[in-house]
């Protein structure tokens, strides 16, 4: 390593660790000033403020500490006006009075007459006329049959009561987050620019200082010692990287109350392009952002020799900063609906959701276009280019997963599995998501055109939840980004993605996309096969002389550029020989299909 | 049910027991000494240089081979009993079998230098050979490489990568120009010194010198000059290893003699591969030829043979590929080092010296007879069809496009060739038909 590499190499280090440290550098202090700046709505405000008063003008040196206390005020008042509004055995037996002997018929209408005008009175009546309305007119055998009915509807009731009068789970985890990020004060909200250019900045120097010097390798393969370095090889490096990638997502998708002092930071660009403070999602967008840019010249770099790569590299880079980044921001400076153009349904999950639907439809033309465009994409769009092309024009073309696959990941491409066993859990899976996806889509639509929000006894709000927080969250981030030392930089597109699925089948029967094999060139050597992100076995192909049709190939190239011999070429041909016969070139003794 | 028993897991042995399993239900064993499972020599150097694993080297998953139901028994066989069938074997008892396959490979060529055999001197063929260069070139200050062939290159690649200053002894003027033409020759010489191989050309070794440990401490040129170094890599070729069958009937010369049906002349027993020499080579072919393909050929045919399909060895075209350095390297059909009589060539080279082509032709017919290419990738199947059917070189060049293997988006460089080789043979009759603007002029 060179002198300006170590260089480059310890500053990214220092920066890097700097940046997590960032996030200790901030104390906490709860102000009216904070509190009306979180809160938009007065009358919540309010009752924060009046829960929250012992917290008032106290300061925090730690975020936990600070955020502790909110739960536990929030939580204690929680507990109060649960016992307030909480519904009692004395209740239930007032109830259990109105109605007597044998044969009973239940009625709601009897319900008002026990509850005084309190407030807690209305809440009370009111839910259980709502509760039980499906009750009314229910006969029962004798008392014991209502009072089951009536227990148990209690129950519910007392388990929701902080759903409307107190604090839900999703209520606390907003406020935390919103108060969090107007109280904190110290060094980085004085001087979050300067903050910015010492952390994220000087590693962006650093990585350059880095990634620059190879320029003077002459143009060529480069996977030199790829087995042998501890991060792209599983070692130690990968290990901690790994993890840190990990902690970063659950933060990122669950606790981003610990990391509004990163929203600080990049404050000024997100004011600059929105006009509003920075959230975690712009924190994560600018970084994402960033890593696919220097990444990307990290990777134009290493296969200049190959200008498929780098037209590819220029391309992720391009849909990343304008598409993913730059334009979405900018919607949202001039009032309009924000939206990422080429994320296309299902990767873009919540597409076809109620709100997004609504947003759309309420935004003029623009919002109409736009959801003309999403639903032209996904149904017309994606099948005809990849009739043409093949998957890769969106995979590793244009999507953003994918882009970061193919530039931060491209150190990590070699580590997945290319075992015939994980090919069969890989069409399991991402089979089932798509089906998962489809499923959840109808439902969501079928409760927005009739307002029921039941199918075949399924919940469609439980569907969407379940999928965002196990395949949008859990798996797209934590394991599809956090995975990338381990099971290499395509785990997400390879086992998870239901837009990859659905690419992938037209790909496989439908597509003039395939790669070719040069006759009988191939010398078994591995290069290809280890090298595919996708963990294709490609060399079980090469060295019988067969093409490679298969719907998980992203189209990357890798295994072309990597190739010593020549033989494999991606091709967009006339797709009636796309699968061709596996015959090797040379030997005339016998025809041979290996 | 009939035993074929094979002894060597390389290319051949492998392939021969897959297409007998094709074709056949015979119980079929491998024996080899080297390795567990089949491995891909072609990648000993990616091993070295941490593009990958041994593991990633198989091109076959473990469980393959119970799956096929071929045998594999790791041993060394010592001798054959051509008249019991049998065979002993090192660790295991002895086997007997009804049909053999001598798949044997090759061994690294050793001219009985003086210190040939010294710590720190290896060739380059086997696993045990890189383990040796692995544990040879740790914290070293220089290696020399003896042998300017496709190992020898390669062996100096690998060095590289590790930051060890190599110098890399040739006997020839320039680098393989006992098998590339000279310029070719010249454009890969050049290239290896771009890597800052200090390549010494017209340079042989006279011996190798010893420490006090009995360990490389230095060698010493024709010429006298002594350079010090801690690892020599001995890369002057290879020859077939028939070590195993020299005491037994089965007849031998440099190789083990084979007919076209690659029979020996003891019934049942077969050799393919690098270790097989064919007592009447096809025109134009080498006796020995050990190159991968060849060997995985030799054994489809053999497998067809012993599967009751007598088939005699019939390659088409000679082809072959190798790397040197970055630059690629294709051939197709015979460019041989030195123009034959009644041959013609057209040469051409980019002006960045890295990619060429150089085509041969007969001169009164204009028949083409091959071409290499470098840093410029052709199609297989076309050049296959054309040297069948006895094309000309203008129709070569014609069709030249077609037949170009390059990822999307290189620079296509067919026009430039197309009117270079119009400059220098103007009544050549090449239309090459132009690629209509939008599909329309
Ligand atoms: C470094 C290197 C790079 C190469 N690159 C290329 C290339 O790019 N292209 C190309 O076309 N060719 C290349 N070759 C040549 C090619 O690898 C050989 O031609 C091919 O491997 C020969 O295969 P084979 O099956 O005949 O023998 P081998 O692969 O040599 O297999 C023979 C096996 O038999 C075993 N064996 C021998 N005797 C006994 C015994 N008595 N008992 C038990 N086992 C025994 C050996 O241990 C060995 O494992 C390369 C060779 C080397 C060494
Ligand atoms: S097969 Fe090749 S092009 Fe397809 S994903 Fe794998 S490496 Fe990329
Ligand atoms: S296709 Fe190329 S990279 Fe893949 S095994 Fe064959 S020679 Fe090696």
């Amino acid at each position: 390593m060179k002198l300006l590499q170590k260089a480059g190499m310890t500053l990214f280090i220092v920066a890097s660790t700097l940046l997590i440290s960032v996030l200790f550098l901030n104390r906490y202090k709860l102000t009216d000033a904070a509190l009306s700046k979180a809160i938009t709505d007065s009358t919540e405000r309010k009752m924060v403020a009046m829960d929250l008063a012992p917290m008032m003008g106290k300061t925090y040196d730690f975020n936990v500490s600070f955020n502790g206390d909110i739960d536990k005020h929030l939580q204690s008042s929680n507990k109060k006006i649960t016992s307030k509004f909480e519904i009692t055995d004395q209740d239930i037996g007032n109830v259990l009075s109105q109605f007597s002997g044998q044969e009973i018929r239940y009625s709601t209408e009897k319900i008002s007459d026990i509850f005084d005008d309190s407030e807690e009175g209305q809440f009370k009546a009111q839910k259980l006329k709502d509760y039980t309305s499906w009750m009314h007119e229910k006969e029962y055998a004798d008392k014991a049959g209502l009072q089951e009915h009536l227990e148990n509807t209690k129950s519910s009731i007392n388990a929701n009561i902080v759903n409307d009068k107190g604090y839900s789970d999703y209520k606390i985890k907003a406020l935390k987050l919103a108060l969090t990020r107007q109280s904190g004060f110290g060094p980085v909200s004085e001087n979050s620019l300067l903050w910015l250019l010492l952390t994220i900045g000087l590693g962006v120097v650093g990585a350059l200082m880095y990634i620059f010097p190879k320029l003077e390798l002459l143009p060529g393969i480069k996977n030199d010692h790829v087995y042998h370095s501890p991060n792209s090889g599983r070692g130690w490096v990968g290990y901690i990287i790994g993890f840190l990638l990990i902690g970063f997502y659950v933060i990122l998708y669950w606790y981003p109350e610990y990391m509004t002092t990163w929203m600080e930071l990049v404050d000024p660009i997100s004011m600059a392009l929105n006009g509003n403070e920075a959230s975690q999602w712009f924190f994560y967008g600018f970084l994402y952002t960033l890593a696919i840019g220097v990444m990307g010249i990290r990777m134009i770099i290493k296969y200049r020799h190959s200008k498929y790569q780098m037209i590819r590299t220029y391309s992720v880079i391009f849909f990343q900063i304008a598409f993913a980044f730059l334009i979405p921001e900018i919607l949202i400076r001039l009032n309009r609906p924000s939206m990422d153009l080429k994320n296309i349904w299902p990767l873009n999950y919540t597409f076809f959701f109620d709100y997004n639907i609504e947003n759309l439809t309420h935004s003029g033309s623009l919002g109409l276009g736009m959801l003309v465009w999403g639903i032209v994409l996904a149904l017309i769009g994606v099948p005809v280019i990849t009739y043409f092309y093949g998957k890769r024009w969106y995979c590793s073309w244009v999507c953003g997963c994918g882009g970061l696959a193919e530039t931060l990941g491209d150190p990590y491409r070699q580590l997945s599995d290319k075992s015939l066993k994980a090919w069969k859990i890989e069409r399991w899976m991402i089979h089932s998501v798509l089906v998962f996806v489809v499923v959840m889509t109808f439902g969501v639509l079928y409760t927005y055109f009739t307002g029921s929000s039941e199918i075949a006894g399924i919940n469609t709000y439980n569907l969407r939840t379940v999928y965002g927080f196990v395949i949008g969250a859990a798996f797209a981030g934590v394991v599809g980004v956090g995975f990338y030392p381990f099971m290499g930089s395509r785990v997400w597109c390879r086992f998870g993605c239901p837009l990859a699925a659905y690419l992938g089948l037209v790909q496989r029967f439908k597509s003039r996309f395939r790669i070719t094999t040069n006759g009988g060139q191939c010398i078994s050597c591995g290069n290809c096969s280890t090298y595919c992100e996708m963990g294709i076995d490609v060399r079980w192909y090469a060295q019988r002389g067969q093409n490679i049709v298969r719907s998980s190939c992203v189209g990357c190239g890798i295994c072309s550029s990597v190739c010593p011999r020549g033989v494999l070429k991606l091709e967009n041909k006339d797709p009636k020989d796309r699968f061709g016969e596996a015959i090797l070139i040379g030997n005339d003794s016998v025809k041979m299909n290996a | 049910m009939k035993h074929v028993v094979i002894i060597g897991n390389g290319i051949a042995g492998i392939t021969a027991a897959r297409h007998i399993r094709k074709n056949s239900d015979f119980d079929i064993t491998v024996i080899s000494a080297e390795s567990e499972h089949f491995w891909s020599r072609t990648a000993l150097m990616y091993i070295y240089m941490g593009h990958m694993k041994y593991e990633h080297t198989k091109p076959y998953e473990d469980w393959f081979w119970k799956k096929n139901r071929i045998n594999l028994v790791r041993d060394f066989v010592k001798s054959i009993d051509t008249a019991a069938h049998r065979l002993t074997l090192d660790q295991n008892e002895p086997l007997t079998y009804d049909v053999l396959i001598l798949a044997t490979g090759s061994q690294p060529n050793k001219f009985g230098w003086p210190g040939q055999d010294l710590k720190g001197v290896s060739g380059m063929v086997s696993l045990q050979d890189l383990k040796r260069i692995e544990e040879h070139t740790q914290n070293i200050e220089r290696g020399v490489i003896v042998g300017g062939g496709l190992i020898g290159i390669e062996l100096a690649e690998m060095l590289n990568s590790r930051n060890i200053p190599v110098s890399f002894l040739v006997r020839e003027a320039e680098f393989w120009d006992n098998v590339l033409p000279h310029q070719e020759a010249a454009m890969i010489s050049r290239h290896i010194r771009r890597h800052h191989i200090d390549l010494r050309l017209k340079t042989e070794l006279k011996e190798i010198l010893a420490d006090n440990h009995g360990r490389v401490r230095a060698v010493v040129t024709g010429d006298g000059e002594e350079i010090a170094c801690q690892f020599v890599g001995l890369t002057a070729g290879v020859h077939p290893n028939i070590k195993l069958v020299k005491e037994s009937p089965v007849e031998t010369n440099r190789g083990i003699l084979v007919n076209e049906f690659l029979e020996t002349n003891i019934p049942d027993i077969y050799a393919i591969g690098d270790c097989a020499e064919h007592k009447n080579p096809l025109p134009g072919r080498a006796p020995v030829e050990q190159v991968w393909y060849t060997g995985r050929m030799m054994g489809e045919t053999v497998a067809q043979t012993i599967c009751g399909n007598k088939t005699a060895y019939q390659p088409g075209p000679w082809f072959n590929s190798a790397k040197f350095f970055d630059i690629e390297y294709q051939t197709y059909g015979r460019v041989w080092s030195k123009l034959k009589e009644h041959e013609d060539e057209f040469y051409w080279e980019h002006e960045s010296g890295e990619m060429a082509m150089h085509f041969v032709f007969d001169k009164p017919s204009k028949t083409f007879l091959g071409i290499n290419t470098f840093g410029i990738r052709l199609r297989h199947e076309h050049f296959d069809k054309w040297l069948k059917t006895e094309v000309s070189i203008d129709y070569v060049m014609e069709h030249l496009k077609e037949a170009n293997f390059d990822p999307e988006f290189f620079k296509p460089h067919e026009d430039d060739i197309i009117q270079a080789y119009k400059a220098r043979y103007p009544d050549a009759k090449v239309n090459v038909k132009r690629k209509k603007v939008l599909g329309i002029f």
